[in-house]
């Protein structure tokens, strides 16, 4: 690494102080503080904080933690890698990232759909990775056609290595422009974004995995990594078995997309596969937890795309709790309830629970769904029988059960 | 084939506007319905596809500027919900679907974009969004009832002499006159989202009623709580 100049150097020493003081005083991680406290002596530190490494970064609506860990991982083969594990997604968590890990050659970062031109921009990164596009917290977050539009413009002409998921309409029309783009078939569950062509307005047909615009000549590109139910089809056509420890399709195709990154770096397979399957949870995700005899897995799903993937990974078997606040961060417009198809959960014990549970607890009752409400996150663990037990929480109701179990996990 | 007797739901577009939890409102009135022993049939029509005019209820929800733009076109091509107004169905329009049934409304960039004109309003982009929840008196010959739900536009609305407003706002922001939402004969349009009747189940019942008649009390218990709890959260103590 070259030496930072001595403002960035002085910069980033005093952001990590900052990040020291916010850890130990128990107001927060310090990945967004300590990244303030340098951007504000030093508004051009991410540009020096990036220059020289190899950088990805990784940016959807769904599954950019996670992702971001796997490359992470993967990449770890090739030397120390400097990322923002924590999910502090805009240019305050980059610089502390990459402040606190400086000799690293390379970096991988994830980053909020809105700030993607600007970090683009910045760091002038060597691959750029995009998985999904969908409705999420609309109260605040962008429509994501414009989105799209943004992205497209950014990548436009650039020498940037993009690594996208041609099944998400939207998200290859926000890809296409780039000069070289390597196209993973990661599969898109949720489909209620993309009836209409991103390029035209048109409908789109689809079949299977396959869409193309009827009135345009805008389609789904041929890819050239495949996720094929529990494998992976590389460029060669070989299909590798994933058996991760993640459960779920989403984090099958957070592996796709994430093998592909690898192999833009020059990292085999049968290197990178093997540091994916070591990851047994992100940031609290899928993490099993256990109290008075109950073992809990934690499911994070924050927009109507979420719940479609995490309602895959959860056992019909089990009885499920489900909690759903409406702070800032999760949106404070419940209409998302509205979108999810809830029947999916009918004969297995429901519980809910979290700031709006009577929003969540007519929704079930219009679906048809029979359930206990219940006053607190206790409340619903003491009705649970000794056993597993599933739970479903968006984002603050989720960081407040694990606040629950210490942060342990 | 449709049946005869069953009440028709026809859900307008949902592939272009279904951004807030639209088909909500199709799901409750078809549970309202079903628990009174209406036998219900939904229409889903998708935009490339003609828009039938032999429904009872018309539902047509909110979405992002663009795709408003490509449903106003579509629908000023397609007279089959004009003739199913003709022929006294009802419609409930939310959000850019309110603003599509007006005589304009304002695009991505503000340029005046013609709307279908099922209603006297004409809308505006505003030069802030509005979002949050949002109560309301109910000021139409509909009842006497509270309007409750979340807005989240940038439009802003101005009623003609050929509708009512539908509300008088105490929280929130509306058409931005002080008004929220308007009414003409069975035509209902509402900035509110959430979707609308789930939190204003009695404006569902005047749809119902408005299609078949005088309606059997049903249990409202998960309504009235979260009707209650978002009113008690929201309205000034």
């Amino acid at each position: 690494m070259t030496q930072l100049p001595l403002r960035a150097q002085l910069a980033s020493a005093l952001g990590r102080t900052a990040a020291t003081l916010s850890r130990v005083t128990g107001r927060g991680d310090g990945s967004v503080i300590g990244g303030r406290v340098g951007l504000v002596l030093e508004p051009d530190l991410l540009r020096k904080l990036a220059a020289d490494r190899k950088l990805v970064l990784v940016s959807a609506t769904n599954g950019k933690t996670t992702t971001t860990r796997l490359i992470t991982s993967e990449l770890q083969e090739l030397g120390e890698v400097a990322t923002n594990a924590f999910g502090a997604n805009m240019p305050a968590g980059h610089v502390s990232a990459l402040s606190q890990s400086k000799q690293a050659p390379f970096a991988v970062l994830e980053v909020d759909e809105k700030y993607l031109p600007e970090v683009l921009d910045t760091t002038g990164a060597t691959v750029v990775c995009l998985m999904n596009l969908s409705r999420d917290q609309m109260d605040r977050a962008a429509e994501i056609w414009l989105l799209a539009q943004k992205w497209r413009r950014a990548l436009a002409g650039r020498d940037t290595h993009v690594v996208a998921n041609c099944d998400d309409p939207l998200v290859t029309w926000g890809a296409s422009t780039a000069p070289r783009v390597t196209w993973v078939s990661c599969g898109q569950p949720w489909k209620e974004d993309s009836w209409s062509c991103p390029e035209c307005g048109g409908p789109l047909d689809r079949k299977g995995d396959d869409w193309a615009c009827r009135e345009c000549t805008f389609r789904r590109p041929e890819p050239t990594w495949v996720l094929d139910d529990d494998a992976v089809l590389d460029p060669w056509r070989r299909r590798w078995v994933l058996d991760l420890q993640l459960p779920g399709r989403a984090n099958r195709a957070n592996a796709a997309i994430a093998l592909a990154v690898a192999d833009a770096f020059g990292l085999p397979v049968e290197q990178a596969l093997p540091r994916l399957r070591e990851v047994t949870s992100v940031a609290g995700r899928y993490t099993m937890v256990e109290r008075d005899g109950r073992a809990l897995r934690l499911l994070l799903a924050k927009n109507p795309a979420g719940w479609l993937e995490a309602f895959e990974v959860a056992d019909p078997a089990l009885p499920i709790i489900l909690s759903v606040n409406a702070q800032g961060p999760d949106g404070r417009d419940t209409s998302w309830l509205w979108d999810v198809d809830y029947r999916i959960l009918a004969g297995r014990p429901v519980f809910v629970t979290g700031e709006r549970r009577l929003d969540l607890a007519l929704r079930l009752d219009v679906a048809g769904v029979p359930f206990q409400l219940c006053e607190s996150f206790d409340q619903a663990l003491a009705a649970q029988a000794p056993g597993r037990v599933d739970v479903i929480a968006n984002y603050t109701a989720f960081q407040q059960i694990r606040a629950e179990f210490g942060r342990a996990v | 084939m449709p049946s005869d007797s069953a009440l028709r739901v026809v859900w307008i577009y949902p592939d272009l506007l279904s951004t807030y939890g639209d088909h909500g409102n199709l799901l409750i009135l078809e549970q309202r319905a079903r628990k009174r022993g209406i036998p219900v049939e939904t229409v889903y029509v998708r935009s490339s596809d003609p828009v039938p005019d032999s429904g009872d209820i018309y539902l047509i929800g909110g979405g992002e500027d663009r795709p408003q733009i490509l449903a106003a076109e579509r629908l000023r091509r397609d007279a089959g919900l004009s003739r199913a107004i003709d022929r006294g169905a009802s419609l409930l329009a939310v959000c850019a679907g309110y603003q599509i049934m007006g005589s304009v409304f304002g695009g991505e960039e503000g340029q005046p974009v013609a709307g279908i004109g099922l209603l006297d309003i004409e809308s505006v982009r505003g030069p802030s969004r509005a979002v949050g929840e949002l109560a309301a008196e109910v000021d139409t010959g509909l009842g006497g009832h509270i309007l409750s739900g979340f807005e989240n536009h940038m439009g802003v609305t101005r009623l003609g002499a050929g509708v009512r407003p539908l509300s008088r706002t105490v929280v929130g922001v509306g058409n931005g006159d002080g008004t929220e939402g308007c009414h003409a004969g069975k035509i209902v349009g509402t900035y509110l989202h959430g979707p609308a009747l789930a939190r204003n189940p009695w404006l569902a019942d005047v749809f119902l009623g408005w299609a078949t008649g005088p309606l059997l009390p049903i249990d409202d218990t998960w309504y009235d709580r979260l009707r209650e709890e978002r009113l008690s959260a929201v309205l000034p103590r």
